[in-house]
Formats: C-alpha cells, structure tokens, sequence
C-alpha cells in the first residue's frame, strides 16, 4: 500500500465522507438544495443523474471550486472545509474531471509531480516520483511509461495519469466525473478493474455519471440526483435500471423510440475509399467507403476520436481530404474553392454538427441570427443588396413554433437557451431546408430526456420523407435505437457493418474497440 | 447572467470608466502643480466656447470617427489593427498623388477622386498584415505596429527626397491646387446662414464622416457581409461549419479598415493642411483605439466618441498654451480611457452588476437559465 | 586589419543594442510562458528609462536610479497583472493602453519636475552605469585576434550588459531545472492544470508578470543611465515591440532569444554604422527581379495568393525598372538613411512571415482563466 498514513481499514460504522445539508444556489438558480449523503470507506458509490441535475457542482464544491452556502463535510468524522484544491488533496480527495487536467506537453512524470513536488528543485522529485510511480503503476495494473509526453498517449492512458496523480497525493477518497465518455467498452472494463483494486484496499470511490449500465456494474450503492435534489440513495443489488431511470427523470420514460421499418430507396450518398490527414500530418480517415439511401437512417457509432468526427466535417465541407464521394449520382469537390459549406448545403447536404456550441450557434448571436446562419446568402432572407431581417424573424418564429422551442423568443441570444431547445434551434434550420442527406453529429449530447423523445421522433419523421440520413453517436443506446443499419468506427477505418436487431451493444463494443476476429 | 439592462452596458460602463479616467488625469494634474479644475474650465471654454473651438474640435472629430470606424470594423472581426496610424499615412500619400498629379477642374470631383486613392493606399498598408494573419496565422497587433514604422519611413524618405518642391526646404509636398480644397465648415454653414467661424479647420469631410458611420452601420448589421464579418468574430469554428471563409472575411475586413483609416486623409491632408506634411496623422490612428473601445465598436458609439476625444484634443491644446501642463495629457487620458474601457472593463462591471442584483431581488424571476451542469 | 576593427566594432555595438532587446524579450518570455501576453514592454522600459534617469540625477546613484527604474516598471506590471490576471480583461488592449500611459506620464512628469521639455537633465559621473574594464584587458590586447576579441568585444561593457546576458542561463535553469519554472510553464500551457493540482494559478501569474517587469526595469535603466546619459522623450523607441517579435522567432525559448536577440542587434548596429548604402544598379536591379519572381512563384496557390503577392511581386518589378531607366545598368543606386532606419522592421515582418508557422505560443496564452465548473 503506498498511502502510509491510512492506519489499516476503519470499522464500517464510520463513513470516510458524509455532507450534511449542502446548499449552493447561483443567483436564483439553485444547483444543490440541501444534500446529504455518506459513503463507507471501501465501497463504490454511484451518483446518477441527468445534465444539469447538479452533480458537477456538488463535486466542485468537495474540491473547493465553490464554497457551499450552507452546510457540513464531514470526513474521517472530522468536520472539513474545503476553501481550495489545496484543501481538497489535504483532506484526502482526488478527483478525475471528465476533461482532464493535464499539461499536454510535458511527460507524464512532470504531470505527476506538478503541485506535490519535494522541493525547489526538479531533479531530486523527479527521480523520487519515477519509484513511486513503478510502484504504484505495477500494483495497479496502470502500465503508464513514465517519461511519454500526455500529447502522444491515448485518452485511456492519460486518465490512469490522472489515477496516479491521485494516488501520488495519498488520495484516500477518489472521484471520477463521467470517467467513460471517452472510452471503449474494453478501456473501460479496464478502468473498472482497476477501480475495484482501490476499493480493495480500503479507498472510497465516488462515481459520476449518467449511465446506468455502469452504475449497475460497479457500484456498492447509488444516490439520484434531479434538479438539484438528492432524490434517493439505494444499494445497488436492490434497485434496477428502470427504477434508477424513473428516478432521474421523474416519470416513465421511453427508452426505446417507436418507428416503422425503413423503406430505402436509391442511393443518396456515395463514399469511396475517403482519406483524411490532419496539419499534424496523421491520417484521421484510412480509406473509408460506405453509401446511404434515402429513407435510411445510417447509424455510425466508435468512440469518440475514431474517425467520425472528420467523417462530418469532411461531408460538411470543412475539412479536406480524397477520395470521392457522390450526393444524388453526382461528384462533390473534396478540396479546393468550391469545398465548403456554401457549396454543400446548395447540394442539399444539411448537417446538425456534433458540438452546437463551438460549431452549429454563434452563442451571442440572437435566436433569429442563428436562423440564418449557414444560409445567409439564401434569397429568401435578402432585399436587393441588405438582408431582410424581418422575414428572417418571421421565419425564425415559426420554426420555433414548429419545434417548440423555449421560451419562444426569437430575440434571445443563443446561450440563454438550454441545450435542449439550442439544439432544437439547429435542428429547425437544418431540417425545414427539406435537405437530401442530413448530416447529424451526438444529436442528444448535453439534452435533457424530454427533449431528447421529441428530437429522436424528428429525425425518424425525416427519414419517413424519404431523406438520407447520416447518425454519428457516442451513445451506443441511440445508434441502436434510431439506426436502420450501423457501421462502427475504429482508428479511421471501418470496423464492420451490422444491422441493429441482430447485433448487441456488446458486438458493437468489441468492434469500437478494434477487435474485428472476435466480434465476427 | 444577464443581469444589467442594456443602457447600463452600453452608456454607464463607458461613462463611469471615462469619470474615472478624468479623476486619475486630475490627479496627474495636482500632482504636477497645477489645477485641475481650472484646467477642465479651459479645456471647456478653450473646446466649446465658442465656433472657432467647435471648428478645431469638430476637425478632431472627423480624423477620429475615420480612425476609430476602422479599429471598431476589425473589431467585429475580432481582429486587433494598430495600424491606423499606419493606414492614415499612406492614405495621406494617396490624397496627394491624385490632388498634385491630376489636373480638376472642381472640388465636387476631386473630392470622390481623393476618398478613392485614400481609401486605397491605406487599404494597400493594411493588406499585408491581414494576409500575413489570413494565410500565416502572423499576429495582426505585431504586423500593423511593424508597418506603422514602415509607412512613417517611407513617408520620411518620400517627403524629403522625392516630393518636396525643390525650392523648399520643409519636408512637405507642394500646397495642392486651389481646385482640390474642400469648403470649410464655415462656408458650408453660411450657405443655410449659420455664422460660424472662418478660421477653424472643420470642413465638409465632416459630413463624410457621418456618411461613413451610416455606411458601416448599415454594412455590419444589415448586409450579409456584416452578418459574415460579425459571425467570425463571434466564433471562428462556427464560422468554417457556416461555410464563411476565415481566409476572406479577414483578408476584407482588414481593407474595409485599412481604407477607413486610409480616408482620415481627406480630412487632415485636403482639408485643412492643403498639402503632406511630415507625421500628420498625429496619432488620430492610437485614439481611433480608445474612441472604438468607449463607443463599444458602434458607429453610433464611435461618433460619439469621436467628438469627446474632438472636444479633449482641442482642449488639451488650449490647456498647453495657457498653462505649463503639456498636451501630452491628453495621451495620458486616452491611455487611462483604453486601459478602463478595454481592460479593466470588469473592474467597473462587477460592482455595477451587484448593485443591479441588489435592487432587483424582490421581484427574482428565476427565468435565467441554469448555469450549473 | 582595417576590416576586422570595422567588424568588431559593429559586433560591440551589436551587444549594446541586443542588451535591452533581450532583457526586454526574456522579461515577455517570463510573462507569455506564464500565459499573460504582453505587448506593453515598451511602456515599462520607458517607464523604467525615465524613473532610473530622474532618481540617478537627485541621488547621484546609479543603483538607487535602477531600483527606482524597476520599481516604476513594477507599478505597470501591476497594473496588467491587474487587468489582465484579477479582472480577466484583454491583454493586448491592456498593453497598448500601458505602452501610452508611460509614453503620455513620462513626458508629463518630467516636464512637471525639471521643465527642461520632457527630458530629465544629463546625468553625470556616478549617476551613470560606466564601463567596466575587465581584467588583464589591457596587458591581453597583444595577443593577436584574441586579445583584441577581449578588450574590444568582451571587456569594456557596463554591468547590465553583463547581468543581461548571464540572464540567459538562468532563465533557462529556472524554467527547466526548478519547481517554480515547471509551475510556470504548466500554467500558461493549461492553468486548470495547475490549480486543480492545489496551486495558485492566479499568484503563479503574478510572479511572472512582476518578473517580467524585473527585467523590463532592468532594461529600460540601461537605456537611459548606460547607452544614453539621461531620459528623452519616447527614447525606448520600438525596442519592446522588437523584443516581442524576437521572442515570437524564438519560439519563447531562452537560448533562442539570446540568438533572435543579437540578430536584430545586429541589424540595428549596421542601420547605425552605414547611414546610407550605395549598391551597384545593376545588383539592385537583379535583386528586386529576383524578389518578383520569388514572390509570383509563391503566388501559384490561391486567388488570393495570386493578389496580394502579385500586387507585391508587380510593385518591386516596378522599382527595378525605375531603377534600370533613371540609372542604367553601370550606375549605382543609394539607399536612403530614412528608409534603412525601417530595414529592422521589414525584416521582422520577414522572419515572422517565414518563421512563425512554426512556433507555437503557449497555448493558454491570452486567455484569462475562468474556473470551470
């Protein structure tokens, strides 16, 4: 054991962590009304609930982001407060972001000394940390090469950076916020391996996240989180993911989206042996070939960073690359003047990016701003040289009529909507241009699950139009749910192709993860 | 949180950083002996007391709605030009080339000539930086700073060896003919039969200025350009998902500000000095800075702005001649007006929003979206 | 012989001009690594210039003027550690309003105390760092080529010309062999980094800023009490935006800047020595057209590419055949002092458009941190 302060494993009647009574509002907004929960030494401790629940407030506040406004922390039954980070890692909590907070350019030992070195020179905790690291990287399973640069290593690795940060620091509690968003199924098991050994040794786990398999898998107990609530703290053995699910939201919820079976027609979208390489000069995309037909949605799922993502903007027109690919019969230009968005979307190509915020909204703009973007040049919103802003308005409140979005004020600016109705907001331009092929990127990414029924029931309506229809998902649930067939990507080439009723999400892991001789 | 009405954000914050601007140059002022109620008296009476102040503040003015549209533009972009100082040179040259080489029979048809080769020459000096920044990803601040020691160089040369009449020994071009020079305000106003001083400088490129203001207004919020130049600045990646050329937007923006600044020359060179000196710009280019910020990057702002720093050039003379405070004050004020309105902005704003918090809080619509997730 | 006098003496002029270039340049590589861009060295070595200059006089002291001239350069740190670091507002608008500031303040102070318009009187004796002779200069200078090398180049420079150059290795020590530099970097390469690692992002910065203006104090105290007896008006004269541009060639690394740095001293020692170079026409001539066509090969790529370096290639083509019609062939051509004063920034321009899409900035660098939730 390398934590030397931990004086063997306290009796279960004392919980490592107990807050009582937490309360944190921001301005009128309450994001955590009195919270209380506690967690025993050696246990995995789950909280689930949906984006916007509260969760990640509750965490910056046990790591001294934010001070709570009323309440107690109590750990190791000693009363705490956690004012900083400094405080935080004193008190024994270590905690895993779900962006991790790590120096891309240095090694992995400079990661991990960063903030608990021994003294004002680097040489002597360096060569301290390389021990401990070997250490604690063989006890744990971890295989972390201590002097590789973060930028080169995977996002598997860099999270076990972010492990051995902790446990560099004697962290005796550990807090993982969503630690599987960015993995394979196969990385993750790993992860949970390595979990359990901590748990093992007597360390408290907190696990954040919104999925329920996870929850159901690893966790001793589990608390739900709603608008701000602690609303039920359950053991895990005694609960099940539908009851976990109704707790979250508050009511029944549809899982599975109803629609009929596709009926495609001829070929939309024709791809051939696309490549991509980056400014890095890595190839993004190895040659990937695949075609969609109209009135077919064609589900891609992989873990994030796999390819997809160029996939789209190559589509989209706003990343180069060669190959060929075909709209309606016809060849569009991979590179060059007339390989961008304007010239995709006159194809009939429209496209809901994966990241609303970065790409498909100028979060400043207004509402109706938004409306027109990526279509300004249409005719419909100029008069002779300026542009016709009211019927872009009047425009823009229908549609948002349409997609009943809220509060429907097309003067409001992009950022003071929710996620859910911003992204209704680009689905609206997208879908009322009556595009040919929609490209659509983690269309329910950061929506809450009222939103998410009523956007999944919008693109299987397009599709039932006869359109094209191209679905790229972290969310193995929804590629399964909404595909009519599913390709899975794997470092820019594709892995295979199934159709969703006669594959299983643990088919499609083992294909996200590389491993084609097995899944076959 | 959008928890300030509109007017405060765009009419107190800029008041209440240019109060304190003023109560730091006062400071200054006591500091150095002399005082500074007396002074703001001078500057005032000195400014605005009477047509010939308004002349020579009016005058100011101009240079600076040109300078500071063209700071204000790149702006939107999210572009940073220093260069106007630069810009405003060349466009100077511009102006003289076509008043001294082309024979015109009339004012009315120089004057277009004249805003033309402005405009160009001092879109030509921005052009490189934008394309530097376009196509290289070279900082556009270290460029135009670059290339406003470039332009004073070849102005330098230019004036001294090339351009200088041979008879003279100022470094200055030949006076222009009398065909090329603009009507004063003074003409201008008596026509309608306002009196108004013969002596001040100001003249019809006033009314250019405020054209210009409209054409800017019109260009960034009711064009597709504007909605183009104004979305990449907003967000660069959104921008290439829109199909909007990062390459174009800042390759245009940079002319469209380059030929604002370039264009002050109409004002300065035609209008009042009739001919190129040395380093007339008198950095209208660094005040067209702090005129953007106070004015918030709107025409209208910029105009009004513009006037105030009019008002705070004409003053600062009068304050040099009348007492021994030099008019490097005014360099002083613009510095603390820039650095409170550009980056010390939440300095101003933070106590401002809590006092608005304050008094709202018995009527809390908790309508603002949640900020936590 | 003659030759190698000449060329020592432009390589001892080259270590004085490189001496506030590169104390300036690390002083922005402690702040830019630290992510706090700062364009406002020039304002702080001016600041420091005029405050060493003014204390040396009162005092007599030299020393007591540098840490006055640190401590003024350490107010404006303050100031944009200030506004850039506690209220998250926009380094470069911060650094263009400080780099006025110290232009408008120093003049207005020093008017205000000596009346000697804007400048502080001469200093004389202690009040100047003078040269140091080191040992053996004298009885060494026999040797032949090395001797000389000593005494001319190494031995004969004030103390700060010693300090500035021994901060070349300590630079690179504190940055790479101590906690603090490890710290420092990681701070402007990812601030969450650090201060989820229960480290003060926002002290972490300060230290860096406050270093930062150590050095430009440093800096702008040899202007005026070493190179020059006594503060004139903007006498720091662009070298904090050199500085700047150095430290972007070199790539925010401390070796490399010793390296930008005594280049573009380099250009500045032999702008000083030749004040007007006469070249033979014909070679003049066959450079511009060998520009031309470098600049219409590059133009190949793009429309745009096509206009801008066309427009570029037909201007220097232009020249050349100007040149060839008024001179001929067998003629010489004179490059004018005015327009070899801008030769530095022209090539600045150059070695940024050729060098930095390569270098990579800090990545946090400009960007105020804002905790996340």
């Amino acid at each position: 054991m390398a934590n030397p302060e931990t004086k063997g494993r306290p009796d279960g009647a004392v919980p490592s962590i107990e807050l009582r009574g937490i309360s944190k509002s921001f301005g009128p907004v309450q994001a955590n009304k009195d919270i209380t929960l506690r967690v025993m030494p050696g246990t995995i401790h789950g909280i689930i609930g949906e984006n916007g629940a509260g969760k990640s407030t509750l965490m910056s506040i046990l790591y001294g982001f934010y001070k709570a406004d009323a309440g107690e922390i109590i750990i190791n039954r000693k009363p705490t407060t956690i004012p900083d980070s400094q405080a935080a890692i004193a008190a024994g909590i270590g905690m895993v972001f779900q962006h991790f907070k790590l120096v891309e350019n240095f090694s992995v030992l400079e990661n991990v000394i960063l903030g608990a070195e021994d003294g004002g020179l680097l040489r002597p905790s360096l060569a301290k940390a390389r021990k401990l690291l070997g250490e604690l990287s063989k006890e744990y399973e971890l295989n972390v090469d201590p002097d590789a640069l973060i930028e080169d290593i995977g996002v598997g690795m860099q999270q076990r950076v972010e492990i051995l940060k902790a446990l560099y620091r004697h962290a005796d509690i550990l807090i993982l916020d969503e630690p599987t968003g960015v993995l394979t199924p196969s990385e993750a098991d790993h992860l949970f391996r390595i979990l359990n050994g901590l748990k093992d040794e007597g360390k408290t786990i907190i696990l954040i996240t919104h999925k329920l398999r996870e929850i159901m898998d690893i966790t001793d107990t589990v608390s739900v989180m709603r608008r701000g609530e602690m609303t039920a703290t359950v053991k895990t053995s005694e609960t099940s993911p539908e009851q976990l699910a109704e707790l979250m939201v508050g009511r029944k919820v549809l899982l599975r989206v109803e629609k009929r079976p596709a009926q495609p027609g001829a070929k939309v979208l024709e791809v051939e042996n696309l490549r991509v390489i980056d400014e890095k000069k890595v190839e993004r995309l190895k040659g990937v070939s695949f075609n969609v037909q109209a009135g077919e949605i064609l589900g891609i799922a992989g873990v994030s960073g796999n390819g997809q993502s160029e996939l789209l903007e190559v589509l989209g027109g706003y990343q180069s690359a060669t190959g060929t690919v075909r709209v309606n019969g016809q060849d569009i230009d991979l590179t060059g003047r007339f390989s961008d968005g304007q010239s995709r979307r006159a194809r009939g190509i429209a496209h809901v990016p994966e990241d609303r915020q970065r790409e498909g909204l100028i979060m400043d703009f207004t509402a109706w701003e938004n409306t027109a973007f990526g279509y300004h040049n249409d005719p419909k919103y100029s008069k002779g040289l300026l542009m016709d802003n009211d019927a872009l308005r009047r425009d823009t409140e229908e549609k948002m009529q349409r997609f009943d979005v809220r509060p429907p004020n097309c003067w409001q600016p992009a950022k003071s909507f929710s996620g859910g109705n911003q992204q209704k907001i680009v689905l609206a331009r997208e879908i009322e241009r009556n595009p040919d092929l929609l490209l659509i990127g983690q269309p329910t990414r950061g929506v809450d699950i009222g939103a998410i029924e009523f956007i999944h029931q919008q693109i299987v309506a397009l599709r039932d139009q006869g359109k094209a229809i191209v679905l790229v998902s972290v969310e193995l649930e929804e590629i399964l749910s909404l595909s009519d067939r599913i390709i899975v990507m794997f470092d820019g080439q594709i892995m295979g192709e199934r159709l969703p009723d006669q594959t299983n999400e643990q088919e499609l892991g083992l294909l996200m993860a590389g491993m084609k001789g097995q899944a076959a | 949180m959008d928890a300030m009405p509109k007017w405060a954000e765009v009419i107190l914050i800029p008041l209440i950083s240019l109060i304190l601007a003023f109560f730091l140059s006062g400071l200054v002022i006591l500091a150095i002996g002399e005082n500074p109620i007396r002074a703001l008296q001078i500057m005032i009476s000195g400014a605005l007391g009477s047509t010939y102040g308004w002349g020579y503040t009016l005058y100011y003015a101009t240079n600076f709605i040109f300078t500071g549209l063209a700071v204000a533009v790149a702006f939107q972009a999210r572009l940073f030009n220093i260069g106007g100082e630069g810009q405003a040179a060349l466009g100077g040259l511009g102006v003289a080339l076509i008043c001294l080489y082309i024979p015109f029979p009339h004012w009315t048809m120089a004057l277009p000539a004249a805003i033309l080769g402005a405009a160009i020459f001092g879109a030509f000096w921005a052009m490189i930086p934008g394309y530097l920044q376009a196509r290289l990803g070279v900082h556009v601040v270290i460029t135009t700073i670059m290339f406003n020691f470039i332009g004073a160089s070849i102005l330098n040369y230019l004036l001294v060896d090339i351009l200088r009449p041979p008879t003279s020994m100022n470094p200055a071009t030949a006076r222009f003919p009398d065909a090329t020079n603009l009507p004063s305000l003074h003409d201008v106003l008596s026509v309608v039969g306002i009196p108004f001083s013969r002596a001040a400088p100001a003249n019809i490129s006033f009314f250019i200025a405020i054209l210009a203001c409209i054409v800017i207004w019109v260009l960034i919020w009711h064009t597709r350009l504007g909605y183009q130049i104004r979305a990449f600045g907003q967000s660069e990646s959104a921008a290439k998902y829109a199909g909007i050329s990062p390459e174009k937007i800042i390759m245009v923006t940079m002319l469209i500000s380059g030929g604002l600044a370039g264009m002050m020359a109409i004002n300065n060179v035609m209008g009042e000095a009739e001919r190129l000196v040395q380093n007339a710009v008198e950095g209208a280019g660094f005040i067209g800075i702090a005129v953007a910020l106070m004015g918030r990057s709107h025409p209208i702002g910029v105009f009004l702005a513009a006037i105030l720093f009019g008002f705070l050039y004409q003053g600062g003379a009068e304050l040099s001649l009348e007492t021994s405070i030099p008019s490097d004050l005014i360099v002083v004020i613009q510095a603390l007006v820039i650095l409170f309105t550009g980056a010390l902005d939440d300095m101003v704003r933070a106590p401002l929003k809590s006092m608005f918090l304050m008094f709202r809080k018995p009527e809390a619509t908790p309508k603002a979206p949640k900020p936590a997730e | 012989m003659d030759i190698f006098i000449t060329i020592l003496q432009i390589l001892d002029s080259t270590l004085r001009l490189a001496t506030p270039l590169l104390l300036a340049c690390l002083a922005g590589l402690f702040s830019e690594r630290a992510g706090i861009f700062d364009i406002g060295l020039e304002g702080k070595m001016l600041a420091a210039a005029f405050m060493s200059a003014a204390i040396a006089f009162v005092t007599g002291s030299a020393w007591i003027g540098l840490a006055a001239g640190i401590g003024a350069s350490l107010v404006f740190s303050l100031i944009h550690g200030l506004a850039s670091i506690t209220f998250r507002g926009n380094q470069l608008i911060s650094g263009v309003a400080l780099n006025m500031l110290a232009l408008g303040l120093t003049v207005l102070i020093a008017q205000g105390w000596f009346s000697q318009a804007g400048r502080t009187p001469t200093l004389i004796g202690d009040a100047r760092f003078t040269s140091l002779t080191l040992p053996f200069a004298e009885t060494l200078s026999v040797i032949p080529i090395l001797g000389p090398i000593y005494k001319e180049l190494i031995s004969g420079h004030s103390i700060l010309v010693y300090i500035a150059f021994l901060m070349v290795p300590v630079t690179w020590w504190v940055l790479y062999r101590t906690r603090f530099g490890l710290r420092l970097r990681a701070v402007g390469e990812n601030p969450a980094a650090v201060d989820t690692a229960g480290i003060s992002v926002i002290w972490l910065r300060y230290a860096a800023v406050m270093i930062c203006g150590v050095l430009c104090g440093i800096a702008g105290t040899y202007l005026s009490t070493s190179i020059q007896a006594g503060f004139t008006d903007n006498m720091t004269a662009n070298r904090g935006y050199i500085a700047l541009a150095a430290l972007i060639f070199a790539k925010w690394r401390p070796w490399y800047a010793l390296g930008a740095c005594l280049l573009f001293g380099f250009f500045f020692a032999i702008d000083n020595r030749f004040q007007n170079i006469s070249l033979y026409a014909w070679l003049a001539i066959a450079l511009l057209i060998l520009i031309a066509a470098l600049l219409f090969f590059a133009a190949r790529k793009s429309r745009l590419d096509m206009f801008v370096l066309g427009t570029l290639g037909t201007i220097s083509a232009a020249i050349a055949i100007l040149i060839w019609t008024t001179n001929g062939l067998a003629g010489s051509v004179v490059i004018p002092g005015q327009l070899m004063q801008s030769l530095p920034y022209v090539l600045t321009v150059v070695i940024l458009a050729g060098f930095v899409g390569k270098a990579t900035p800090p990545k946090a660098g400009g960007e105020p941190y804002i905790k996340e939730r």
